[in-house]
């Protein structure tokens, strides 16, 4: 098959996550820069703000989207082996979530949307923002229809098969972003977008936060399924052993999708406008949904033991010696895994319902999805990229010594600039504050920490550039050298020939996410209607 | 009404799907760990419901609405209500309104080891408020009033701070709090605030 075309279409994609992100990256260094206070004349709380609104917004929505596509494109046409359907169609979501981004850059970069990536109301950006990243989510969409209309084109092709699994958890992605991004959507389209533009004059707020919530959460397993999808079919033949069991990792997938929906409310936990019943039921499913990372975490590195005793491997941990750390993928694993257990310990306090208290809204928030996010999961999009770029430009890796000392000092640098984050946020600091001008003790001691969040954040810009170097070398390096390796997905221990529907179909688990989502968000949304509410006019920044 | 042949149906469906998960290839370990997993989960989740029905741990979650519009209009929130007020049981309030950029009135004293209910409102944006060092938190949405019932262990000098990006002052958004040893502190010679509903 020529594949030519999708080789392009994912390239296009994962170029724009991987700029967007080299961009926020120097943002991210100047912000720590400015909070510290060390430089006075660096102090302006409207260029700090103008610069988190877009630092949040590249990392969160530009980055995490445009790779997730890309990776999906790729994924669909080499598992399923045929092309991606309708490449007009993708490349017009391409194109759609690209002008959405630019058209929402120009307001952010101005500061005429330092509203945060959460955009909170009543506070009101200007309306070629949520312009932008409405198109940009509609781009997304596109995404979807095509990953979900190749599934099922593959199922009826192939009556009776097991789908790849790659596909399969593409799928299950492509099904959880469509529920996850309906929630934001209607708070853009009913209630943001109207208001900066004059057609409504007020809004409740206490619903902008409930629909909010609703996409706050998967959102989050939006971005962290790539990373899942690495650990399960990449990662077990890149250290040389087996898949544990294919069928587990389906239900791992599923299981992520389906409950990572209906617990949106644990970021609500401080709220006023809903009621504790709710927020105990969200905070339970916050629990169920912590199965699956748990399984994964087993199967990761049962999948590694394998791999490792085959390697001639001994004792009960010699394995972990024989494991292939110069590969990068591996590499990447191990230490994506790192800080998923600190990362995870952190997440665990943030879920207590009532310890979240201590901690809502703190610096400990920042740090603690710096650390999962930042880290867990974009150390493994490092990874991917290392993995399929030479397939992508049909050229080896520009340096793989530099490949592994870039994934080190990422994670050394995640860890130098989020220990002291979490701390802060224990000493008591607000998180999204530009400087400190409290007048008390207190703040005294959140300098040393600061300080070392500059020296953290340095390591991890000279990471970053380092990857966006190796990765633009590879490609326009004139090389003579040709890569003809291809793709190769791991293999289960026991080969599954057949599945009942529901590991092999995504239609009924719609269904199951539908009826979910009606019993944790139905009554939620609809008090705001039956109640007297108040509702907020705007407020500019 | 026929319910056999429904009752029939339900086994069935339910034995194949029994039978599928019994085909399903998982290792011993693996079943021990999800079995642990699952335990694990189900003590955190015992904890948090017993805590919450038996022992009210709760987060603020009182759904109550109030016009944050029209703060000026309200009497429970009007200007000689707020702060520190004690009624005839004995039983501490403590009306707080979030503005930008500060918490009124911008400094208080309450006893420490005594109960103090907290009723915030905001007259504009989205807040947050947060002692730190205590567990006094709580979002304060515009339109809501956040009802938070706390107590301080330790006497001190307490600032309170903004947690929520609330506008570009948002660093500035702070007042004091002064917690007081029990047998020190003395009521504020106020009436009583007449309380209960807000808008009539
Ligand atoms: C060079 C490395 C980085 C540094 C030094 C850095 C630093 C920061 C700082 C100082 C903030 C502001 C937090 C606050 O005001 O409370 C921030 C916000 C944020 N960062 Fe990073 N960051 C880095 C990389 C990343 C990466 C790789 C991601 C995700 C992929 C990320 C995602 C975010 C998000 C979503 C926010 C918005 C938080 C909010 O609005 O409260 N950052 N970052
Ligand atoms: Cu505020
Ligand atoms: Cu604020």
């Amino acid at each position: 098959m020529n594949d030519a075309e999708e080789r392009k279409l994912a390239l296009s994609h994962l170029w724009v996550a991987f700029i967007a992100f080299i961009v926020a990256c120097f943002m991210g260094e100047y912000q720590v820069l400015e909070r510290s206070g060390f430089i006075p004349a660096l102090d302006s709380p409207s260029a700090y703000f103008a610069s988190v609104s877009t630092h949040g917004v590249l990392m969160a929505y530009v980055l995490t989207t445009f790779f997730i596509m890309g990776f999906g494109y790729y994924i669909a046409t080499t598992s399923l082996k045929q092309p991606v359907w309708n490449k007009p169609l993708a490349w017009g979501g391409f194109w759609l979530a690209l002008i959405g981004v630019v058209l929402a850059a120009i307001p952010l970069l101005t500061g005429k949307a330092s509203v945060l990536y959460t955009f909170y109301p009543p506070v009101v950006a200007h309306a070629a923002f949520y312009i932008g990243a409405t198109l940009l989510v509609v781009g997304s969409w596109v995404w979807c229809v095509i990953m979900l209309v190749m599934f099922v084109q593959w199922k009826k092709a192939n009556t009776g098969q097991p789908v790849p699994l790659a596909m399969f958890a593409t799928t299950m992605n492509a099904l959880l972003w469509l529920w996850t991004s309906a929630g934001v959507a209607l708070e853009v389209l009913f209630q943001l977008i109207p208001l900066s533009l004059g057609w409504i004059d007020t809004l409740d707020p206490g619903l902008s936060r409930t629909l909010f919530a609703w996409t706050l959460h998967p959102i989050v397993y939006f971005w962290l399924i790539p990373a899942y999808i690495a650990f399960y079919v990449f990662v077990p033949k890149q250290a040389g052993g087996f898949l544990f069991s294919d069928e587990m990792a389906r239900l791992a997938f599923i299981v992520l999708a389906v409950f990572a929906l209906p617990i949106g409310f644990h970021h609500l936990y401080m709220d006023p406008e809903q009621a504790k019943g709710w927020k105990l039921l969200h905070g339970i499913g916050t629990f169920v949904v912590t199965l699956p990372t748990l399984v994964t975490g087993f199967t990761v590195i049962a999948s590694l033991e394998i791999a490792g005793r085959l390697r001639g491997g001994k004792g009960l941990f010699g394995w972990i010696g024989s494991l292939p750390w110069t590969n990068t993928m591996v590499l990447s694993v191990i230490l994506s895994l790192l800080m998923l257990i600190f990362g995870g310990f952190g997440g665990v306090v943030n879920a207590s319902y009532a310890m979240n208290g201590m901690i809502h809204n703190t610096a400990w928030v920042p740090g603690h999805f710096h650390l999962i996010f930042a880290g867990t999961t974009v150390i493994m999009y490092f990874a991917i990229a290392y993995y399929l770029w030479p397939m992508l430009v049909k050229k080896p890796l520009f340096s793989s010594s530099m490949a592994l000392l870039q994934l080190w000092t990422w994670f050394i640098g995640m860890s130098i600039l989020t220990t002291p984050w979490h701390v802060l946020g224990l000493l008591g600091q607000p998180r999204r504050i530009s400087t400190v001008v409290y007048n008390s003790l207190l703040t005294l001691a959140w300098k040393p920490y600061e300080f070392m969040m500059i020296f953290g954040g340095l390591i991890l810009l000279g990471s970053a550039c380092l990857f966006i170097y190796n990765l633009a070398k590879t490609q326009f390096n004139a090389s003579t050298e040709v890569f003809d390796g291809e793709i190769e997905f791991a293999e289960p221990i026991h080969a599954v020939t057949s599945l009942p529907e529901w590991l092999n179909d995504f239609k009924i688990w719609n269904k199951v996410i539908a009826v979910l989502m009606a019993i944790s968000f139905g009554y939620p949304i609809l008090q705001f209607f039956i109640m007297d509410t108040y509702e907020s006019s705007s407020w500019g920044f | 009404m026929q319910t056999e042949p429904l009752k029939a149906k339900c086994g069935q469906v339910f034995r194949n799907f029994y039978a599928q998960v019994q085909a399903i290839h998982i290792d011993q370990l693996e079943l021990k760990w999800i079995t642990i997993s699952m335990l694990v989960i189900a003590l955190f989740v015992g904890v948090i419901t017993i805590d919450a029905f038996f022992h009210g741990v709760n987060p603020p979650s009182k759904v109550e609405t109030i016009d944050s519009a029209s703060l000026h209009l309200n009497k429970e929130f009007a200007e000689d209500n707020l702060g520190v007020q004690v009624d005839d049981k004995g039983v501490i309030t403590i009306r707080m309104v979030a503005g930008r950029y500060s918490f009124f009135p911008k400094h208080i004293d309450v006893p420490a080891e005594t109960s103090l209910t907290f009723r915030w409102v905001s007259m504009d944006v989205l807040h947050g408020v947060h002692i730190p060092m205590t567990n006094m938190s709580t979002m304060i949405v515009p339109g809501y009033v956040a009802e938070i019932t706390t107590t301080f262990p330790k006497p001190g000098e307490y600032p309170v701070l903004c947690n929520e990006y609330c506008g570009l002052g948002h660093n500035h958004m702070w007042s004091n709090i002064s917690v007081i040893a029990k047998e020190d502190w003395k009521a504020p010679v106020k009436s009583p605030a007449k309380g209960g509903s807000n808008n009539e």
